[in-house]
């Protein structure tokens, strides 16, 4: 373990880490605000726009990540910006999906109701559709996250910077140590964030959903 | 911008190119066999017990959480380089996905279905085998789709571990050769055509092992 902690101080451990957390930050703060944005539009738009999100996410699930971000890596070049580019469009699908969906499944009844109190549409999307998706965006965001600290350390080993920069010197000079010293920091990145969001996805939801819930989950 | 793909270089190596598409092949067959043959045994023994599943559901989804790179890192360093390493790291991340898709599929079977099985004299093997597994199968087949669709990308990591696939073009041909472009295209596109048709292999394969549902649909 002693090994572990000297080589992560040797390759600057800290300073790789604190890129990582900017870069992810950045890019799924971007995903977080594109998601929502597309999601809703393509809520209220009809079928075709139904269709279209589903199939995007889809085919987006069939390509490789790695393969994708060494691609938009090599052709915008090597730096913060150009990474974090690539994670905020990977990290687009989850949290377009989910906010999509869950705008779509809000209680046809909730809605009437709140229209026939005089909600103005905006009124309806802000105070009922959108606080009644909020689980599921939250759990959007969750995926998202990890998915871009995931792929933050592979664009560190296409030479982006960050934590996957500490696993990729090790590699090539055969040293478990510097390996590992890169290895356990992110594992503890995406642990965390996975903790973080799932206890906002668990805040987020609405007191009156919160009820409704307890008799499904036993 | 520079020419996406020079086609040259891929006449070149279309030996190497075919090389690390068999390979990835093999990876991710071999990778999904295991993790079906741990998967539905597990999900089969812990679906009616409350302590056990919340276990293994827990234990599965943290190794899930696990990044792909971190992943291949651990196994790189307590197991070693090769294959099997990287059989292991691929399988890890389909329990999960089939685990979770199974239980739900097997515990998705009505009562009254059950009842039926039991009035006609069915031991509780049998209502498995011949009633709630073959009813389970769109869930469980759900789950197998997903997971081989993302162990086709996640694939293309194993060539850290010495383990070859389509890995190889992206990196030691492209990353490593100064970011050249073409071969992470022909990589990314033999990856992502690959988890197109084993989508379609597994959506062809679950309809011949579940007729009943065409006929179902025929009368419908």
């Amino acid at each position: 373990m002693g090994d572990i902690w000297d080589a992560f101080q040797e390759n600057d451990g800290w300073g790789q880490t604190w890129v990582t957390i900017k870069l992810s930050i950045t890019a799924l703060g971007l995903a977080t605000l594109a998601g929502l944005v597309l999601g809703v539009i393509c809520a209220k738009v009809g079928r075709a726009a139904a269709f279209l999100v589903i199939t995007v996410s889809n085919l987006g699930r069939t390509v490789p990540t790695f393969a994708l971000i060494a691609l938009i890596l090599a052709l915008t070049g090597l730096g913060f910006w150009p990474a974090a580019l690539g994670l905020f469009l990977l990290g687009i699908p989850p949290i377009l999906l989910n906010t999509f969906t869950g705008v779509k499944e809000v209680d046809p009844g909730a809605v009437e109701a709140s229209r026939g109190m005089g909600f103005t549409p905006l009124q309806v999307l802000g105070r009922v559709e959108l606080p009644m998706a909020m689980p599921l965006v939250f759990a959007g965001i969750r995926t998202s996250s990890v998915q871009i600290i995931a792929t933050a350390a592979l664009a560190g080993l296409v030479g982006a910077g960050g934590l996957g920069v500490i696993v990729s010197s090790g590699l090539s000079n055969n040293q478990d140590d510097v390996i590992l010293a890169g290895a356990i920091p992110i594992t503890i990145l995406a642990a965390l964030s996975e903790l973080v969001f799932g206890g906002a996805e668990r805040l987020a939801t609405p007191r009156g959903l919160r009820i409704s819930r307890r008799p499904i989950t036993g | 911008m520079a020419e996406l793909v020079r086609w040259s270089w891929v006449e070149d190596n279309l030996d190497d190119i075919q090389e690390a598409s068999i390979e990835h092949l093999q990876l991710v067959g071999t990778s999904l066999a295991l993790a079906i043959a741990v998967s539905i045994p597990t999900a089969i023994l812990v679906r009616r017990r409350r302590i056990p599943f919340i276990a293994v559901n827990t234990i599965s989804g943290a190794l899930y959480t696990i990044p792909s790179l971190a992943m291949f890192a651990f196994l790189l360093s307590f197991v070693g380089i090769g294959f099997e390493p990287a059989v292991i790291a691929l399988a890890v991340y389909c329990l999960q996905l089939i685990i979770r898709n199974s239980v739900v599929g097997l515990e998705g079977v009505s009562g009254p279905v059950r009842e039926a099985a039991r009035g006609m004299g069915l031991t509780s093997r049998q209502t498995l085998t011949r009633v709630e597994l073959p009813l389970a199968l769109p869930a469980i087949f759900a789950g197998i789709r997903l997971a081989a669709v993302s162990t086709v990308g996640i694939a293309t990591i194993a060539v850290y571990i010495g383990a070859g696939g389509l890995g190889v073009l992206i990196v030691n041909d492209g990353i490593q050769r100064g970011l050249f472009v073409t071969p992470i295209v022909v990589g990314a596109v033999i990856a992502t055509v690959m988890a197109i048709v084993i989508d379609l292999a597994l959506v062809g394969i679950e309809r011949l092992l579940t007729p009943w549902q065409r006929a179902r649909a025929a009368v419908g």
